[in-house]
Parts: structure tokens; C-alpha cells; sequence
């Protein structure tokens, strides 16, 4: 069944890379937990502004500036709506969600987490959500405990009820970057908070793929990047609730964060200038306005359950090949687009190189989440994550390309 | 594209691998890994007059990492110790047809070599300092 909530057909038109051929072959890109491809408007919306009104923000007077400046707070406006927040002024444009999490990493934890703080953090992390938090416990001697997960990949909630206690800091990611485990954020959080913990959700797979509500959920951070959600690369963003942002010291210092500057010192800018030091990522954060533009155009809650189905319809294709293991929950309704798989007796590099001689790009490796591969007895998986513009036939090439794999590799 | 990486001779030494195992008492050996792919490698060798008499090899990885090995302790074996430091990736890669990797598995590729030279040169530096 050919999913009919997207218009496939449209949308692909809309992504130049589809039109270049490889071996003849247009790409079948499956790595999209990764990052994914770009529309024309988002490229577009790069070509206009160097080529119409490239300027600093903030600062000029003149005519360009002033039209950089709106475009990149409408940009900040449109993210916050996006996430469901009130309050543009939460939203702060970072790199990416790693600098996301390390901003809060050391401004909030550097104040917070101190010798006997506790920092509850699961086994599905990326390292991105692990790194900082394990450097900062290893700063100040606080202490870090992983909430392990069951065979299917979903939380241990024994596990997680046990170790939440008295927890100062929960850090967990909202969708697995491996395993594609949607976690309950909204239920572990009201947990979290009954312990007086602070709540950092690393949303890099779930604010593209399925609606978002910080509001809703009441985390106290969310991170997320823009590369993942049709955006360019170089932007992330991070939510903060206001009296945790407020009482934050800035990150970056120099220009832009301020507000005065005497010989004496300065006196920071307000929220969300605060955290934004220096020149910031102008004409990306300008076009990732169009990126959600058009994911509100052809509507989140259409994206996963475009993604749905196809997850559901390579599930069916992959546990016919014999040779095939795919790891992460079954049920699909907590489950995202992301499929990691073996075949057995074959590394997962020489899977993926030989798909991509069929033109189909899927990850392998660990996909910066080493200890849960470790939790599985793995090295490697190959892994293959979906978008808007993937098709019933991308998932066929795939099923059809790892047959090649078998043919060539398996004696 | 790189599906003519998997040369014959690659996918030959990968399901069949040369001189794989363990030996007693080498005279060195050297373990390394490559932490992209998780390739790992030990070389052992065994040396008689200054020339290598025995070389085995065990690990697991990639087609590629482990195809390498195999075909670099063929490659190695009666070679000299001066013969050994001399030995250089263009003299693995070629006889492994030369395929075409890109920066990434190139890595995986020298593993092998890497791992015989750490072993070959912490030899050496082990001897040395016991003559002086």
C-alpha cells in the first residue's frame, strides 16, 4: 500500500538531488537520521539572501540589515511556533543539538551540578547527550546513572523508576538516533519533575518526524538541529523555560551578547541575545524558516504517518530475508523511521558499500552510540532511516540491493 | 560507486583468509583497531636468520581489513627484517588490485600493515635497547 497522506510525487520535484543520476540511477538516500536532503526553497532561500540583502544583524542601520535582522527573528518566531512555544525569546539559535546540550551542559550545569549531584541519562543516548554530561560529572564529582532499556529497545521502566530517584539533572533522548524508540517524553518528564529534577530532551529525531509541543511535554530544555528537518547544516536550537535561561550565565562571550561594555566588564544582553555571542549563522537561520515552512505546509502529523507506514511496510519486506536481524521495537507506534540491522556474517561497512554501488546510501557503524551497541553485543549495524520523499521503491531497492550483498559476500 | 572495491582476489581472501590462527611463542605481535569500523587485527610472527619463518593472523571487521591481512602475511612471509621495514602500502594495495577506497576505508585497507609495523618496530626498539 503506497502511502497517500504525501504527495511523494510533488515533493520529490521539490529536491534537486533527486535529479542527479548515479550509474543512472537516482539516490535512494536512507540515511536521513543523519541528515536530510534539502528543498529548492530552503536553497533558494540561501541563493536570495547573498545574493540580495547579505548583511550583519543587529547592528546596521541601512536598509539590508534591517531585512536580514526581521528575517532572521521571523526565522526564531516561526521555530518557536513550531515547538510549541509562546515565547520567541525561549528559542535560541545554536550550531547544532550538541551545542545545544553544551551550552546547557555549562552554563545551567556549571551553576547546578555540583559533588553528590545526580545525573540520570539511558542507554539510548547518542553520544552527543552522554560526552558533556560525563565530563561535566567528572568536573564537579557528581555521579551518573544509565536507565538500561529491554530487549526491544524501549525503557526499562523499572529500571528508570528506580534510578530516577533524587535525580538533579534527567537528560534522555525523545526518539533513538538507533533503535528508533519513541519514548513516553510527556510521562517521564511528570516523573522527573516529582524528583526535582531538571529535564533536557534531545529532540534531533523527534521535531522532524512528529508533532512537538515543549509546552505540552513541560521539558525544561529541548534541543534539536535544523540539518535533520530539511534545514541547513550549522543551525541547531535550544529551548529553555524562561527561569532557567534567565538565571544561566551567557556561553559565548563577546559581541552581540551584550548589552554594555566598560573597561570594568559588561553587562550581558537579554534572553536570547544572551546565548547567541558573536556573528551568528544568519543566512542558514534564514533558511530554515522555509524548511518549516514547509514541513507545516504538508503537515508534521502527515510526516509520521507517511513514516509509519513505510517502517511498517520494510519491517514486512526485511524479516523475509532470511540472513536479516533488525533490532528496535516492533509496535510501530513507538517506533520512528529508523531500522538498524545485520546480516548476518557480513560487517555492516561492506553492506553499506555495497548498496551504495546500487546508488542506495544507508549508514553503518555505530551512529555515535557506541554503548548501546555495546548493550547488544554489536560492533556495527547498517541502518536505514526515512523521509518525506522516501517510497515503497527506495525500501525495495534496499531489499533488492542487500540480495547483491548476500550473492557476493555470503560463501 | 564502489561495488569494484570487492575485487575477486578481496572477496577470495575474505571467505577463505591466509595463515588465520594463532602461534605459540611468536617472536612479536601487535594488536590494533580501527575504531570506524571496529576492524581489529593481531599479527604474530615468527622470525628464523632474520627472516620471517611464520605469520599468522587473527581478527574480524570488514571484507576489506580482513582480506588485507590475509594477504599481507603471504606477502611477508621469508621476507628479511630490513626487507620488512621497507614494505609499504603501495606494495599491499597494489596486490590487492589496487581498488579504488576512498579516504574512509583506506583505513581499513592498512590496518594490517599498520598493526605489523607497530609490532615489527616495538621489536626492534626491544632489541636495540637490549644490545646497548
Amino acid at each position: 500500500m503506497q502511502s497517500s497522506l504525501l504527495d511523494v510525487e510533488t515533493i520529490r520535484n521539490d529536491f534537486p538531488i533527486f535529479k542527479v543520476k548515479f550509474n543512472g540511477k537516482s539516490i535512494a538516500y536512507l540515511d536521513n537520521a543523519a541528515t536530510s536532503q534539502k528543498p529548492k526553497q530552503v536553497i533558494n532561500a540561501l541563493v536570495e539572501f547573498y545574493e540580495t540583502y547579505n548583511s550583519n544583524i543587529h547592528r546596521g542601520i541601512y536598509k539590508i540589515s534591517e531585512k536580514a535582522t526581521d528575517a532572521y527573528e521571523k526565522s526564531r518566531e516561526a521555530t518557536a511556533r513550531f515547538i510549541g512555544c509562546h515565547d520567541p525569546s525561549q528559542v535560541i539559535f545554536t550550531r547544532n543539538t550538541t551545542e545545544s546540550i553544551n551550552l546547557v551542559a555549562y552554563t545551567w550545569g556549571n551553576k547546578h551540578i555540583r559533588k553528590g549531584s545526580k545525573i540520570v541519562l539511558t542507554m539510548l543516548e547518542h553520544h552527543s547527550n552522554m560526552v558533556p554530561w560525563q565530563e561535566l560529572a567528572r568536573q564537579k564529582g557528581a555521579e551518573i546513572e544509565y536507565v538500561d532499556i529491554k530487549e526491544d529497545g524501549t525503557l526499562d521502566m523499572e529500571s528508570f523508576d528506580d534510578k530516577i530517584r533524587n535525580a538533579d539533572l534527567f537528560a534522555f533522548t525523545h526518539v533513538s538516533n538507533v533503535l528508533g524508540t519513541i519514548n513516553d517524553a510527556k510521562k517521564l518528564i511528570l516523573r522527573a519533575h516529582k524528583e526535582g529534577a531538571v529535564v533536557l530532551l534531545d529532540g534531533a529525531q523527534s521535531a522532524p518526524h512528529m508533532p512537538v509541543n515543549v509546552t505540552e511535554l513541560d521539558c525544561d530544555f529541548f534541543a534539536f538541529s535544523a540539518h535533520k528537518m530539511l534545514g541547513p547544516t550549522g543551525v541547531g536550537v535550544l529551548y529553555g523555560k524562561k527561569e532557567l535561561l534567565d538565571q544561566m550565565p551567557p556561553f559565548i562571550m563577546g559581541g552581540d551578547m551584550i548589552s554594555e561594555v566598560h573597561i570594568q566588564g559588561a553587562k550581558w544582553n537579554e534572553l536570547p541575545w544572551k546565548f547567541e555571542g558573536g556573528t551568528s549563522n544568519i543566512a542558514d537561520v534564514i533558511a530554515f524558516r522555509e524548511a518549516i515552512r514547509y514541513l507545516e505546509r504538508i503537515g508534521i502529523n502527515n510526516v509520521r504517518g507517511h513514516e509509519e507506514n513505510l517502517t511498517r511496510y520494510a519491517l514486512e519486506r526485511l524479516d523475509r530475508v532470511k540472513e536479516i536481524r533488525v533490532y528496535g521495537p516492533r509496535n510501530i507506534s513507538v517506533r520512528g523511521g529508523v531500522i538498524p540491522f545485520v546480516m548476518e556474517k557480513v560487517h555492516p561497512h561492506d553492506v553499506a558499500a555495497i548498496l551504495d554501488s546500487e546508488a542506495i546510501a544507508v549508514r553503518s557503524g555505530n551512529h555515535c552510540a557506541q554503548p548501546l551497541h555495546e548493550n547488544f553485543d554489536l560492533d556495527a549495524t547498517t541502518r536505514a532511516s526515512f523521509y518525506i520523499y522516501n517510497t515503497e521503491e527506495d525500501v525495495d531497492r534496499l531489499v533488492k540491493g542487500l540480495e547483491k550483498v548476500r550473492r557476493l559476500m555470503i560463501k | 560507486m564502489s561495488e569494484d572495491i570487492y575485487k575477486e582476489i578481496i572477496l577470495d581472501h575474505y571467505k577463505n583468509p591466509h595463515n588465520f590462527g594463532k602461534m605459540q611463542n611468536p617472536d612479536f605481535k601487535a594488536s590494533d583497531t580501527n575504531p570506524l569500523c571496529g576492524d581489529h587485527v593481531e599479527i604474530q610472527v615468527k622470525l628464523s636468520n632474520g627472516k620471517v619463518s611464520d605469520v599468522k593472523f587473527i581478527g574480524r571487521g570488514c571484507a576489506i581489513s580482513q582480506a588485507s591481512a590475509s594477504l599481507l602475511t603471504d606477502l611477508v612471509m621469508g621476507k628479511s627484517i630490513e626487507e620488512l621495514q621497507k614494505f609499504d602500502k603501495e606494495q599491499l594495495l597494489e596486490a590487492m588490485g589496487n581498488p579504488d577506497l576512498g579516504p574512509v576505508r583506506i583505513k581499513c585497507a592498512l590496518l594490517s600493515l599498520k598493526t605489523l609495523k607497530l609490532g615489527l618496530y616495538s621489536y626492534l626498539s626491544k632489541n636495540d635497547n637490549s644490545n646497548s
